[in-house]
């Protein structure tokens, strides 16, 4: 098997690499940032006291942890358009990613909120804090802060996850080498140059939120400690 | 009104077994292949250490979806040619080899290192050590995560309908083509994948739950 590796057909397309490694970016924040509320409310909604709330987001997150990506994507790009619901493939991929990325995050959260000592709470309301008190100060930061590496690979494995919504043709990497692949027949170069913008999409995701945690986490900052 | 016909179930359930064949063949292939990765990760030597802990890395950091590209529409242009079925296998076992690798390394370390040194002082060697002594207890460790990614893998397979093999996303779609019922057509999909994965995930749950028993 001999074979030539030319790198130049794909490489004149650039600036459509580029404009697919912002839309993957634009894509991935968008679900990172309301992905985060989602789960950090639904969180909240299952440790919360009232029972029959713990059992609506309790059955969203298992609906959605055990079903495929895909089929979610296609259900709201496809299935909302179908009802009267008609919006765009960017539009579609983000609201699919959100929904999906809620129930994760919500799960990797609730095991932060439960992993806060009953002591902490029980002090907490001996100062006469009310409850909403109670949760912005005294859970939910050291509940995030704990579970933060979890989320950082959640929200990584998001990024590489959107290249999914390529199949609804949201113009986003994979869709863009797609396209050129089937322009050039250089499929092999045209793959391996989108994986390699993947890992460093990746890696600057990571730094990213490294950098984040010394912003969120004054605590570590000042007592030096690693997230 | 019927939503669909008896040729069309059949084609779902036809998509059905498929997700299924698929899923086995990427447990079983990315599972021999993980238990490799994962053995050199740990034992060899230092340059292979690096050497598979980059390929996981690469692995972990690159889209199933470009690498099932990469084996569907790559190799042919090399000159090896695939169908989608050997293509689809092939791309999930290597993926599934880097990250059933990294969980089972994880497990292997956390055995206590005590217990290699008492298998040495014993005078087995390091096959028996690792047959006897070691494995056993990180296969206990490793049964709940590894359960919980049979998950994983049975959701990733949806995505070989992308390089055209027909399995239950793909059947779906199919199907939609000619019903033009998306919601329907596609919440039957969801929840024939829900019915194959929600056992998984209560049976993991519960593997931990009495892990976690045993080791209190």
């Amino acid at each position: 098997m001999r074979y030539e590796f030319d790198f130049s057909a794909p490489l004149t397309y650039w600036p459509d690499f580029v404009a697919g490694a912002a839309t993957t970016l634009g894509l991935s924040m968008v679900a990172t940032v309301f992905g985060f509320l989602l789960g950090v409310l639904c969180a909240l909604g299952t440790t919360g006291r009232s029972a029959w709330v713990a059992r609506v987001c309790n059955v969203y997150v298992e609906t959605i942890r055990n079903t495929p990506l895909l089929v979610q994507i296609f259900i709201v790009y496809f299935g909302l358009a179908s009802v009267g619901f008609k919006v765009d493939a960017f539009t579609a991929a983000a609201a699919a990613l959100v929904i999906n990325v809620g129930a994760y995050t919500s799960e990797i959260v609730r095991a932060g909120i439960q992993s806060i000592n009953p002591g902490q709470l029980e002090a907490a309301e001996c100062l006469g804090l009310s409850r909403r008190q109670v949760l912005t100060h005294v859970v939910l930061p050291p509940a995030i802060e704990r579970v933060y590496p979890s989320l950082t690979s959640q929200y990584v494995l998001l990024m590489l996850a959107s290249s999914i919504t390529s199949q609804i043709s949201a113009e986003e990497l994979t869709a863009v080498a797609n396209r050129i692949q089937s322009d050039t027949f250089r499929s092999v170069e045209t793959y391996l140059l989108v994986a390699a913008a993947y890992l460093a999409l990746s890696l600057v995701m990571r730094v990213a939120f490294w950098g984040a945690s010394y912003v969120a986490f004054p605590r570590r900052r000042r007592t030096g400690t690693t997230v | 009104m019927t939503l669909l016909s008896g040729a069309q179930v059949h084609f779902l359930f036809q998509g059905l077994w498929w997700t299924v064949v698929l899923s086995v063949m990427a447990f079983v292939g990315g599972g021999l292949l993980g238990f490799v990765v994962a053995i050199l990760r740990v034992y060899g030597p230092a340059f292979v250490r690096n050497l598979t802990m980059l390929y996981i890395k690469l692995v972990q950091g690159t889209p199933l979806l470009v690498l099932l590209s990469l084996t569907y529409f790559g190799l042919p242009t090399m000159g090896v040619t695939i169908d989608p079925l050997t293509a689809a296998g092939l791309g999930l076992s290597i993926y599934v080899s880097a990250y059933l690798g990294e969980i089972w390394r994880g497990c292997i370390e956390s055995v206590p290192r005590t217990q290699s040194e008492a298998a040495e002082c014993l005078a087995l060697n390091w096959r028996q050590r690792l047959v006897h002594v070691i494995l056993p207890q990180a296969v206990k460790i490793a049964t709940p995560s590894t359960v919980g990614f049979m998950v994983q893998i049975v959701k990733n397979t949806s995505l070989a309908s992308a390089i055209g093999f027909v399995e239950l996303a793909r059947a779906g779609q199919v199907i939609n083509n000619s019903t033009f019922q998306p919601f329907v057509t596609f919440m039957l999909i969801a929840a024939l994948y829900f019915a194959l994965c929600y056992p998984l995930s209560v049976w993991s749950r519960r593997l931990e739950r009495k892990f976690h028993v045993a080791n209190r």
